[in-house]
């Protein structure tokens, strides 16, 4: 910024923090593809232990996706017509119910998953049911939903544009399909691909939440790390990976498109 | 389509009283404006009869021999344009313009031939397929027309819908809309702060000011002959003579004015235009400042009374700041006007 | 249906779902914390017992130090990176912000893989080099997890960071040194404090990290966990996990009120 030797600091510092932050990952992504890890690359490459990674948790992997599909139609179940209803009810009421509904971002989830435990644990069926697995992603995705597409809906005059319809003869459930849908778009999307961004890679619930038949596909992360050898832990990650990472940047895209539009 | 109001008023939630109980009656075919500063209660009158607002209880509306007071802005039927347009981002110009033939529930070929038509109409044919973002000001402001137009409503509502425009476009644009309603045949509503676009697109303005109907007539009559302090001042800027006033003689500071008639109790006012300056004018004063305005210039002189007056001077040889100058005001062109005790 | 009625309807499900499932739990957690031998001295009892006392001081301390650290690293990169343009910059912006992705678990796994026993520093340094499961590996597993995020929102305040402000203190002859005092730091002081909350509030409850690492260390997560599952001491876990949850809470309201903005956080 100011004189070459400054900036010399700062690259180094730039560079340090993203040495630190990809050496791990190239680690561990080499480390699920080498034949075997003690001896280095020299022992060969190989897929074998993402195929043992496939015989061992398909099922886990299969449920994160069944229960993020399942958490995104919830978020948008509620968090739609929710962001749809703060949004044209703004007041001190509607901050109170933004705030409240926001908890799940501040409070640490294993506070809440105890708080889940506590009040639904008895209730067996629930309890040892997949859906126990998803109120609590659904807790935690919904505050992410409805200010993805509050954001996009405060920016634009909603009131007048419901009016224009209002006044063409729409009545609120046109003007909310016609009008109200198709321009929150951008952050209906945003919403979507962070809401199924987050609850496949939501451990701190789901590790308190999760019965031994039910296991998600961090939960079954954490358990390879404990039980199996580094090299089926490490191809579980690369599988992790391959599935969070293309997620994520797509979530970053909508997100910054979004914000755009929301200017 | 008549429309009357009768003792409407609406009183916001926090005791805020934006329209006195008022009375309008509008004719068929008739252009009206509703003209005034903002807060005068003319967007909140417009709003209640579009059904976008509730009046207080005991105001009733009628479209001919229908009470809607009752009924919500949708089952109404009428068309409004807004302030901002309100175009839906999310449809193309055609789509927008037959989004009300559709809430109609009408046939498809239906819907194409009635939305073609008012393209057509308002010469927006070009643009039907346009993204609404890609159009400019002046076609917004047609698109929300033809908008308004297309499910051919009972009355028309228009919310300032010039004001969002450049000044020179906003002028072209007023002449267009004058044309355009008269082309509709419809009864409209044109709510504006404008005195200049109420009185070139309206056939009867209403002067509304702190929630009531001040005066309503066509333009020449509230120009020539307004009956309140308010009006005269706010329709064509009119100056009051502040001065002493004696039988039927005005005197100010600056000399002596004859009055056609007795002035006792009656406040007198005057505009810049019939302010002349003349050489064997009664009143003498100061030129304070001169502003070239291309067809005259604008004079400021004081000393004549104790606000600056204000004259319009149409030649060449305008005076000079400091100079002194004789003014001369026809006693035709002053308008006396019932002392309302309120310096308004 | 009248407008009033159906915008109160859209809210209808919210309002059953987050009664049901958020304020009526919480609820019950509060009360539950009360249940205990204690009664309600339970919450002085976390005072006073020197195993809660303890943790809680470990637990600020090793936040502390992320936060700071965080800040540290991630002003200076986020600085440079937002106010210079060249190749392989966008590059350097995503490995950055790839691991806000990473639930606490992996990046658990990945201190595992570069200080644990078979990890890379072990490998390539003379001697025993183990630092994943101390409260070193703890600290850099919370360092991973907060990078990213402080990273973010000090580059946001960056961008919106007018430049006109500085090049006037430049008119006025104010030397870099004085620039970046006087404006630059002021200027971002909001976002500064605001990142550092929420690197502060995550580090306080992230349990993913600490169930991977933690094993023999105790901070708070890891306390409210084992208080739970092992010692069945209910009403303490419940306890602790209220303080936790109103801690956290009160500072990424702080957070928010100065930033305005949260970023979205991951497991």
């Amino acid at each position: 910024m100011f004189n070459s030797k400054a900036k010399m600091l700062q690259l180094t510092v730039t560079l340090t923090a993203c040495a630190f932050l990809l050496i791990p990952t190239i680690l561990s992504v080499m480390a699920g593809v080498t034949a075997n890890y003690f001896q280095g690359i020299s022992s060969g490459l190989t897929f074998k232990w993402v195929y043992k990674v496939w015989e061992l948790y398909a099922d886990s992997i299969f449920l994160s996706l069944w229960i993020a599909i399942a958490c995104l139609f919830v978020t948008l179940i509620i968090g739609l017509p929710a962001a749809y209803g703060l949004a044209r009810h703004p007041g001190w009421l509607s901050r109170l119910l933004e705030e409240f509904i926001s908890l799940p971002l501040a409070v640490p989830g294993l506070a809440l998953a105890l708080a889940l435990l506590q009040l639904y644990g008895s209730m067996k069926g629930f309890r040892v049911s997949w859906t126990f697995i998803l109120v609590g992603h659904v807790l935690y995705t919904l505050p992410f939903m409805v200010r993805s597409i509050l954001a996009v809906l405060a920016a634009m005059d909603l009131k007048t544009l419901e009016e224009g319809a209002a006044s063409l003869g729409a009545s609120p459930w046109q003007r909310f399909r016609d009008i109200v849908v198709p321009n929150a778009m951008p952050g209906i999307l945003a919403g979507a691909l962070t809401v199924v961004t987050l609850s496949i890679g939501e451990f701190n619930l789901t590790w308190m939440l999760h019965t031994p038949y039910l296991k998600t596909l961090p939960v079954g992360l954490a358990d390879s790390y404990a039980s199996m050898r580094l090299e089926i832990a490490s191809a579980y990650t690369l599988v992790f990976f391959v599935l969070i990472v293309p997620l994520l940047m797509a979530m970053q895209w909508a997100s910054a498109r979004a914000q755009r539009i929301a200017q | 389509m008549t429309l009357r109001l009768t003792n409407t008023a609406k009183t916001y939630p926090d005791g805020t009283r934006a329209l006195l109980p008022t009375g309008l009656t509008v004719d068929t075919g008739e252009v009206v404006s509703l003209l005034g500063p903002s807060g005068c209660g003319k967007t909140t009158l417009l709003r209640i009869i579009a059904g976008l607002e509730t009046p207080d209880a005991g105001g009733e509306i009628w479209f001919d021999e229908d009470n809607v007071t009752a009924l919500p802005v949708e089952r109404r039927n009428v068309g409004m344009v807004f302030q901002s347009y309100a175009l839906f981002p999310n449809m193309s110009v055609r789509a927008n313009i037959g989004y009300g033939l559709k809430m109609q529930r009408l046939p498809k070929p239906e819907i194409d031939a009635r939305v073609h038509e008012v393209l057509d109409m308002c010469q927006l044919g070009d643009f039907s397929h346009r993204d609404i973002a890609a159009l400019s000001g002046g076609q917004r402001q047609r698109v929300a027309l033809a908008r308004a137009i297309a499910p051919r409503p009972r009355v028309l509502l228009l919310d300032e819908p010039l004001s969002a425009l450049d000044a020179a476009l906003r002028e072209t644009l007023r002449d267009e809309l004058a044309i355009l309603l008269r082309k509709f045949e419809i009864t409209a509503i044109f709510v504006t702060h404008d005195q200049d676009e109420a009185m070139a697109i309206a056939d009867r303005v209403a002067v509304m000011s702190q929630g009531r109907v001040a005066q309503s007539g066509t333009p020449e009559e509230l120009y020539r002959n307004p009956q309140s302090a308010f009006v005269a001042g706010f329709v064509g800027n009119a100056m009051q003579l502040k001065g002493q006033i004696d039988g039927s003689a005005l005197m100010l500071p600056g000399g002596v004015l004859p009055l056609q008639q007795d002035g006792t109790g009656q406040d007198v006012f005057v505009r810049a235009e019939d302010v002349l300056v003349d050489p064997t004018g009664p009143l003498s004063g100061q030129v304070e400042s001169v502003t070239f305005l291309g067809t005259h210039y604008r004079v400021s002189i004081r000393g004549i009374m104790t606000d600056v007056l204000t004259s319009i001077f149409p030649g060449q040889n305008a005076p000079k700041p400091g100079d002194t100058v004789q003014i001369s005001i026809k006693p035709e062109a002053l308008m006396l006007l019932q002392q309302t005790g309120s310096a308004e | 249906m009248n407008n009033r009625n159906f915008v109160l309807a859209c809210l209808t499900p919210l309002l059953i779902f987050s009664l049901a499932f958020l304020a009526l739990p919480l609820v019950r957690l509060f009360l539950a914390s009360g249940e205990g031998d204690a009664g309600w001295a339970i919450y002085l009892d976390i005072l006073r017992k020197p195993r809660y006392l303890n943790t809680l001081v470990l637990t600020v301390l090793v936040s502390l130090a992320t936060t700071f650290a965080a800040l540290a690293i991630s002003t200076t990169a986020g600085m440079f990176l937002s106010r210079n343009r060249f190749r392989g910059r966008g590059l350097l912006l995503s490995i950055m912000t790839l691991p806000l992705a990473f639930p606490g678990v992996v990046i658990g796994f990945l201190i595992i893989l570069l200080g644990g026993r078979q990890g890379l520093i072990n490998q390539i340094t003379p001697g025993h080099v183990v630092f994943a499961y101390s409260v070193i590996g703890l600290f850099l597993g919370y360092l991973y997890f907060s990078i990213p995020r402080v990273l973010l929102t000090v580059m946001a305040a960056a961008e919106k960071l007018d430049p006109a402000l500085e090049e006037a203190a430049r008119t006025l002859g104010a030397s870099p040194y004085r620039v970046v005092v006087d404006v630059i730091m002021p200027g971002l002081m909001p976002s500064l404090i605001a990142a550092g909350a929420i690197a502060f509030a995550t580090a306080m409850g992230a349990f993913g990290t600490a169930f991977t690492l933690a094993t023999n260390i105790d901070v708070l997560p890891m306390v409210i966990y084992t208080e739970f599952t092992l010692s069945a001491n209910i009403a303490m876990a419940s306890a602790l996990s209220i303080v936790l949850g109103i801690v956290t809470w009160i500072l990424l309201l702080i957070a928010r009120s100065l930033s305005g903005t949260t970023v979205a956080a991951g497991g």
